[in-house]
């Protein structure tokens, strides 16, 4: 399992990067949500994955019983998706306001700003 | 003031004062004197700040009083207390420039409060002691940016926010994955304890901090447009009004760069023999590639985005360099930067402001009819392209004898070559926008009405404030280049920062 995880990430990285470099818009949301899950799934991984239990300290022990998974990079992670989350909706927003105004989702479109 | 207090200040203030933005969200009137309260009294706490970091050496405290590495950490030495408090003040000048300066519809629509969460930003970042919350106040800083880019919602804003956030996103998930290799190197996220940890000799993970430092170089260098990664900046900060423009080209980039510098000096400090040249040629080539790219602009915001490049060279020369004087000069050199780019764009406001329009071909005959003004540009851009004895000669002087005496002549060469250049680029804005006659175009002359005249004046109130200080920090360089020097001592015997940091609760 923890073999496969690797190359599902490495995966993950390199559709979404095909994605964000594809000139459609809607790709570029499918890009963005794919390259978040990527990171997100690679902080996970490389925290070092426990089959275990979980690292609360019993009642009357003094630290808890190996092997427990690290909390911490579950943490960074929690904090991790909701920040994507936010930076996603606003991408997404943005995206779709791009797409009213120019009434285009071809990128090739929008280097007008360029030409000044 | 208890120091802790004084270190979770300069997070709490700009919070509260976007609250209370927040609450008074119809009231435009209402939002803008909060903002300026908040601004005035966020000025005091940077100055405070300061003066406690030079009396006191490094401070820092533990929110939650969990002991450090494993509580949130705040510190403050003097780079970061020097940084904040050069935010403080283009954020009051670049808030005064708004309150004339910028349309009633951006101002409803949350202007002061996002500027606010983004000072907020900005001062999490500088002062924060781990590397996670590092990248929670970028991303804090940067969401702030993403709106503020595309406030109003103009063709040309929405395209430049495309650009901006497509990038940002990119770097930013570089940076969280560099955060993790790191953490899976050395299990733990402060940067006092990582610092502790890569200064062990026999640590087994110790040959693979490059690679996560690799992670951060370049997440890092997107945000701060290193070239090869600096497409994105030409390409945005033209599009939004000045009153976000100037904060943003003034600022943004250079907290990348001092992310970049204290973590350079403080964590990633094993195989500095590869990481120094890499940097010495990324910072040449960024040098020659803004300067390049300026000269065959005709905008004038956009030639003086790609000003902004050249410059992140010159900071990042000195880090390359990696001496006490090169790091002095980079730290004058950033404080100089943020102070003299901001003017540069806050001038161009006043003139876009008046002449409705930033393309060079459409301006003209401006120092006839408002010399103040063109008195106003000269002097920044003098500073900017570094004549003595202005502000910018200082730094590119220190850097460039601390580049001699470690024998990088060639790097030195090539920082003087685009000083020129640069010259080069400021007296082009200079005839095209101040000097040669107003072209006659099609379109009738804009009817100036009594209220636009006073609105033009009140303008140039914040350039000439920052001007002042410019002008200050040229002349009377002293001080600033002594503390720049103490900096770059507090920076390079990261000893003292750790000790300040681990030791608190043991005192």
């Amino acid at each position: 399992m923890e073999i496969l995880l690797p190359f599902m990430i490495g995966t993950l990285f390199s559709v979404s990067v095909y994605f964000i470099l594809h000139r459609h818009l809607f790709k570029l949301i499918l890009g963005l949500i794919l390259f978040g899950l990527a990171t997100n799934l690679f902080l996970f991984v490389v925290g070092g994955i426990t089959r275990g239990s979980i690292a609360i300290i019993g009642e009357q022990d003094k630290v808890p019983v190996e092997p427990y998974a690290d909390p911490v990079p579950q943490a960074l992670l929690l904090t991790a998706i909701v920040i994507g989350f936010g930076i996603q909706a606003f991408a997404i927003v943005l995206i779709r306001r791009v797409y009213q105004t120019f009434k285009s989702n071809n990128m090739d479109d929008f280097n007008n700003a360029e030409k000044i | 003031m208890s120091q802790d207090f004084l270190l979770v200040l300069p997070l709490l203030l700009p919070l509260y004062g976007a609250l209370m933005c927040l609450l008074f969200w119809q009231l435009v009137k209402w939002q803008a004197v909060f903002a300026g309260l908040t601004h005035v009294s966020w000025l005091l706490i940077a100055s405070l700040l300061l003066l406690e970091t030079i009396n006191k050496g490094v401070l820092s405290t533990q929110v939650g009083n969990w002991p450090a590495p494993f509580g949130i950490t705040l510190v403050s030495d003097i780079f970061s207390s020097l940084m904040l408090l050069a935010s403080a003040f283009i954020g009051f000048a670049v808030y005064l420039f708004s309150l004339r300066g910028l349309d009633r519809t951006r101002m409803k629509f949350g202007y002061f409060p996002l500027m606010l969460i983004l000072q907020m930003g900005v001062s999490g970042t500088c002062l924060t002691g781990d590397i996670f919350n590092l990248y929670v106040w970028f991303e804090v800083m940067l969401i702030c940016c993403f709106a503020l880019i595309s406030l109003g919602g103009k063709k040309m804003q929405l395209e430049g926010a495309l650009k901006y956030v497509t990038i940002n996103f990119l770097a930013s998930g570089l940076l969280l994955t560099g955060v993790g290799v790191l953490y899976s190197l050395f299990g733990t996220l402060s940067l006092a304890h990582l610092a502790q940890l890569a200064r062990q000799p026999d640590h087994p993970n110790l040959s693979l901090l490059t690679i996560a430092s690799m992670f951060f170089l370049t997440g890092f260098g997107i945000k701060s447009a290193i070239f090869p990664l600096f497409f994105w900046l030409p390409a945005s900060y033209h599009t939004p009004p000045v009153a976000v423009s100037a904060f943003i080209a003034g600022l943004i980039t250079k907290v990348g760069m001092y992310t970049l510098i204290r973590l350079y000096t403080l964590v990633f400090v094993s195989n500095l023999d590869f990481i120094l040249p890499l940097l010495l040629v990324l910072s040449g080539f960024t040098m020659v590639i803004g300067v390049v790219g300026a000269a065959a602009q005709t905008d004038f915001r956009k030639i003086l985005s790609f000003h902004i490049i050249s410059q992140i060279g010159y900071m990042l020369m000195g880090l390359a360099i990696y001496t006490p004087l090169a790091i002095a000069g980079s730290v004058f050199f950033i404080l100089h930067n943020i102070l003299v780019k901001t003017n540069l764009f806050l001038v161009s406001g006043v003139v876009g402001q008046r002449y409705h329009t930033f393309a060079l071909k459409n301006l003209g005959g401006v120092y006839a009819r408002q010399p103040m003004l063109a008195l106003l540009f000269l002097l920044s851009a003098l500073s900017l392209a570094g004549l003595p004895p202005f502000s910018g000669f200082w730094g590119k002087f220190m850097l460039a004898s601390a580049g001699f005496s470690a024998g990088n002549n060639l790097i030195v060469a090539t920082s003087l070559f685009v000083s020129l250049i640069t010259l080069l680029s400021m007296t082009k804005i200079w005839n095209e926008v101040f000097l040669k006659k107003k072209p006659v175009y099609d379109t009738p002359e804009v009817e100036t009405t009594e209220e636009d005249i006073i609105r033009n004046k009140f303008l140039y109130l914040p350039a000439f404030f920052l001007l002042a200080l410019i002008l200050f920090i040229g002349f009377y360089a002293q001080p600033l280049i002594e503390l720049a020097q103490r900096a770059a001592t507090q920076l390079l015997h990261s000893e003292i920062y750790i000790d300040s940091v681990m030791n608190k609760g043991n005192k």
